[in-house]
């Protein structure tokens, strides 16, 4: 955390001011003792619990635990949780099971890798669940709740744990360049508990009244000091980005219902200089196996080893899709394409040469 | 698992403080409403009174140690069996008064990762009051106190405050015999030698002993999650954790598993099993274990994990559609000579030593399939076991052998080495508590062997005792008991299981006492059917017949009897009531017999003489 830390500047504190003038008469006149504040928490607990989920998806092998956490969003059975391996199944569906033991086979509703997101579906009705848009801000030194089924250790109708902290930082996670892998750089929430365990990504972060902060993020150690990061994504940088995934935007083109006309001529990987891996799996990465010479993709800044992630801001998980996507797609037109290399990302344009 | 040894991590402090408090507004104590003052004092106090009933243990040479905490004024602490598997016989212990104490060992749970120690010098031990871990909810707040690093060197507990993050929580054995079952969780910082520590309730009253974290890619330190033995599973170890004896977690005899329909079902029996003789079959549903609902086969792992091997506990199954409710007796998970194995694994065989019993074979088994791997003893690399240590197991076939030289004369006196066994001296001082007791109110034993009976058991009947045989006239017939011949195939009379051997262990034990019974030792506590306490409870074998008295704690008086004939039978169970007074001696008048399923009535007493020996019968 020596990183460049830039402080985000609270841009909604009325709300908390707000909240804490309404908050703190009810503490005074809340009772002579810390007893009758503490079933409180419990009973906060109790909110919570029937909105967190468990997931069941790959994984099991050379220390990628194969479940995580997520909690619903909504009474139809939206789930909210990281975009992981565990989502990553051949058959693009996952086990999901509710805090009252329901099991159900969830199937993937659409992601996006840049905020490391996943939204999930369940065919159920009338459940609890966090409304997004109710989500709230809150600033360093408040107490929080954190919910998730870390080292997987509860099962069934058994509830996640929970651990109680205090937002350390709001902070950028961009934080020095290769101490952190990830692909996320935007506003975090620095935690002073051990949220982020095996399993924990995908929770629920709560102010200790129970209402929706933040999702857990993924296990992040500190290459060169060996430190765990234990962070927290806003839920406000995330809505938006929810609302495309409902709307099918990061879907990808071949999975969706959209009824959009294929351009006579489309445009071909080849025409750029570019050259994926060879197509073995069922869902191979798209990698970019090799850029020719002089090229408009190697002019542009692609190399081998590079990963595509989104053709024209569509998800492309695979050498199919990426294919599948650029029939889609005149070859007299520009097309945006997002690449990862290492843990950046990185976008360029490129147009086929006449 | 938390290590017993103190390992100089490479502490990364993460130095930072987040200044909730204090900064800008400069908060002091007068504009803080009253309340979070009060509160604030609260928590004080609890932690204060708390923190005075730790113990930090150390191993004599200071090799390792960790915590525990006093449950009574006399000194008994409960702790960590792997904190107190180097140590051996003896540990020294310091505790928040600033003082060291000398402790033995007194009885050890391998399964269940419990230790009880006596701590000595002292009958006026600070001690904690034991909480109630089922009322605790998960947000509660809690705290350990322990000795996390061996860091106590100035003898001060450390305490760290946290969360109740999970209740009921099921944690696999994981290769080691340590299986925590219905354990709480918490995120109050457990790390190595916080091990065998309390985690009380924010009143600061016992719920739990820590002991287990999960430990994965972070390295053996605090990860924010961390496990507590509950102190309700401890409340039903601590008679047996009296005894001094290598105790035995319980199985059912059976297997159980989700079914497609998310019913815990049977899925495996053994016929040898008590479950099996009182019914349970192949597919039965389990709908509640001991009290509680069973809807997962984790709660159910819950359940069994919380009871000492011996105890009865209710079980209700379904099949096709309809409930029935049985009172199953729980085996050991290990034969005695396999738990010795796993945690003495030198000691000689315990059926080659006098003193113990030659059959204690309760209906034994494990069931064959979901149950974890065959427990291995558990991996201890950084104790590498010191030739030199106290905790050498005893020589083949010794009955007991001196302390070690190196404990100190005052704790030498407290513990007597046997074979299967951890400490021999408290199963004594418990025997003879318990015999004692009873004795001042039946002193029998000048007396000769001849008692006339008569009564009425569905009809008059008589029996007469001498001192070769029983001679019995009831209802149904005459029947009778030559104590010279083959004991166990004189079942007599017909469908009772043997009542008469059972009248005759009975007397065995009246003229005779423990001593001169057979091998008779203190087994602990355990319930009885009808009765709202845990009865003390002896276990004599004579010959081949096992017979289990029942003791009430209060009154000290025999409640009940059971006599096992045979291994893998049911035994016949004889209730003690109506005592009276004949000639200064405490009588019973009422004896209810049952055998297996079959309640047998009431034998009411109407004369009960005691005749001169050689008197006219």
């Amino acid at each position: 955390m020596s990183a460049t830390r830039r402080m985000i500047p609270n841009v909604r504190p009325p709300a908390g001011i707000v909240i804490f003038a309404i908050c703190l008469p009810a503490i005074v006149l809340g009772g002579p003792a810390m007893l009758q504040a503490n079933p409180s928490l419990a009973d906060a607990v109790t909110g919570v619990q029937p909105k967190v989920v468990k997931i069941y998806g790959a994984g099991g092998i050379q220390g990628l635990e194969a479940y995580q956490s997520g909690f619903l969003i909504s009474a139809d059975g939206h789930i909210l949780t990281t975009w992981s391996y565990v989502l990553d199944t051949a058959d693009d569906s996952v086990g999901v099971t509710l805090s009252d033991g329901r099991r159900f086979e969830a199937r993937v509703v659409g992601n996006d890798p840049r905020l490391e997101i996943a939204v999930l579906k369940i065919d159920a009705r009338d459940l609890p669940y966090f409304a997004l848009d109710q989500a709230v801000e809150i600033a360093a030194g408040a107490r929080v709740l954190a919910f998730s089924n870390l080292f997987g250790v509860a099962t069934g109708n058994e509830w996640v744990s929970v651990q109680r902290g205090v937002v350390m930082a709001r902070t950028q996670l961009s934080a020095r360049r290769g101490a952190f892998k990830t692909t996320y750089d935007g506003p975090v929430y620095v935690l002073d508990a051990m949220t982020n365990n095996p399993g924990a990504t995908g929770g629920v972060l709560t102010d200790r009244r129970g209402r929706l902060v933040a999702i857990l993020g993924k296990e992040l150690t500190n290459a060169q000091t060996n430190t765990w990061l234990n962070y927290a994504v806003p839920i406000t940088e995330l809505n938006s980005a929810v609302v495309d995934i409902l709307a099918g935007k990061t879907r990808p083109r071949a999975a969706s219902r959209d009824n959009v006309k294929k351009p006579k001529e489309p445009i071909q990987l080849q025409m750029f200089g570019l050259h994926l891996v060879p197509d073995i799996l069922a869902k191979t990465p798209p990698f970019i196996d090799d850029v020719d010479p002089e090229s408009p993709a190697y002019l542009a800044g692609l190399r081998p080893d590079d990963l595509v992630l989104f053709v024209n801001d569509r998800v492309v998980g695979s050498c199919k899709a990426l294919l599948e996507e650029l029939t889609f797609v005149d070859r007299l037109d520009a097309v945006r394409i997002t690449v990862q290399r290492g843990q950046e990302l990185m976008e360029v344009t490129l147009e086929a040469r006449p | 698992m938390i290590p017993q040894q103190f390992h100089r991590l490479p502490l990364i402090c993460l130095a930072v403080s987040a200044a909730v408090l204090g900064g800008r507004s400069g908060l002091c104590a007068a504009d803080l409403p009253p309340s979070v003052l009060a509160a604030e004092q609260q928590r004080i106090e609890a932690i204060e009174r708390a923190s005075r009933t730790a113990v930090s243990v150390f191993e004599p040479s200071g090799k390792g140690g960790g915590s525990g905490v006093v449950i009574s004024a006399d000194g008994y602490a409960l702790t960590n069996f792997h904190v107190t598997q180097p140590c051996g016989d003896y540990m020294r212990c310091s505790m928040a008064d600033g003082r060291f104490y000398d402790a033995v060992m007194v009885s050890f749970d391998p399964v269940g990762d419990v230790a009880l120690i006596k701590l000595l010098g002292r009958d006026d031990f600070p001690y904690t009051p034991l909480g109630d871990s089922d009322q605790v909810r998960v947000g509660d707040w809690c705290f350990a106190v322990g000795n996390p690093f061996l860091l106590a060197t100035d003898l001060q507990p450390t305490v760290s405050y946290g969360l109740v993050s999970g209740v009921h929580r099921y944690q696999y054995p994981g290769g080691t015999l340590l299986e925590y079952a219905d354990c709480l969780q918490t995120d109050a910082a457990i790390n190595p030698g916080n091990s065998g520590g309390p985690l009380f309730d924010a009143d600061g009253r016992l719920i739990g002993v820590n002991g287990r974290c999960s430990f994965e890619k972070r390295g053996r330190v605090n990860v924010g999650v961390g496990y507590a033995i509950s102190v309700n599973q401890l409340k039903h170890f601590l008679g047996v954790l009296r005894s001094g004896r290598i105790l035995d977690h319980a199985t059912l005899g059976a297997a159980v598993a989700s079914d497609d329909q998310g019913r815990v079902v049977v899925t495996n029996i053994l016929d040898t099993s008590d479950a099996y003789r009182r019914g349970l079959r192949y597919n039965d549903e389990i709908v509640s274990f001991a009290g509680r609902t069973i809807s997962t086969t984790n709660a159910f792992k819950n359940v069994l994990g919380i009871f000492p091997k011996g105890w009865r506990v209710p079980l209700e199954y379904r099949r096709n559609g309809e409930r029935r409710e049985i009172l199953v007796r729980l085996a050991g998970v290990h034969s005695e000579e396999e738990l010795l194995q796993l945690v003495q694994p030198n000691a000689g065989r315990p059926d080659s030593t006098p003193g113990r019993p030659k059959r204690p074979q309760r209906p034994q088994g494990k069931p064959e399939k979901s149950t974890p791997e065959r427990p291995q003893r558990p991996e201890n690399p950084e104790n590498p076991a010191d030739p030199g240590s106290p905790n050498k197991p005893a020589p083949e076939g010794a009955p007991s052998k001196p302390a070690p030289a190196n404990i100190p004369e005052a704790a030498r006196g407290w513990i007597n080495k046997r074979t299967g066994f951890a400490n021999y001296h408290f199963n004594e001082l418990e025997r003879r508590r318990v015999w004692d007791r009873y004795r001042s109110q039946h002193p029998y034993a000048a007396e000769s062997g001849n008692w006339k009976w008569r009564g009425n058991w569905g009809g008059a009947f008589e029996l007469n005792f001498t001192a070769q045989a029983i001679a019995a006239r009831f209802p149904g017939g005459v029947a009778g008991l030559e104590f010279s011949k083959e004991l166990s195939e004189q079942l007599d009379p017909p469908g009772s299981g043997g009542l008469l051997l059972a009248l005759f262990a009975w007397q065995r034990l009246l003229r005779g006492g423990p001593e001169q019974f057979g091998d008779m030792y203190y087994y602990g506590t355990a319930p009885l059917p009808s009765q709202p306490e845990l009865c003390d409870v002896l276990i004599g074998t004579y010959k081949e017949l096992e017979c289990y008295f029942y003791f009430q704690p209060s009154t000290g008086k025999l409640l009940a009897l059971e006599l096992y004939p045979d291994a893998h039978v049911d035994p016949c169970e004889v209730f003690f009531d109506d005592y009276r007074d004949v000639d200064g001696r405490s009588v019973p008048h009422s004896l209810q017999i049952r055998h297996g399923d079959l309640d047998l009535g009431v034998a009411s007493l109407e004369s009960f003489e005691f005749l001169q020996s050689g008197a006219e019968r």
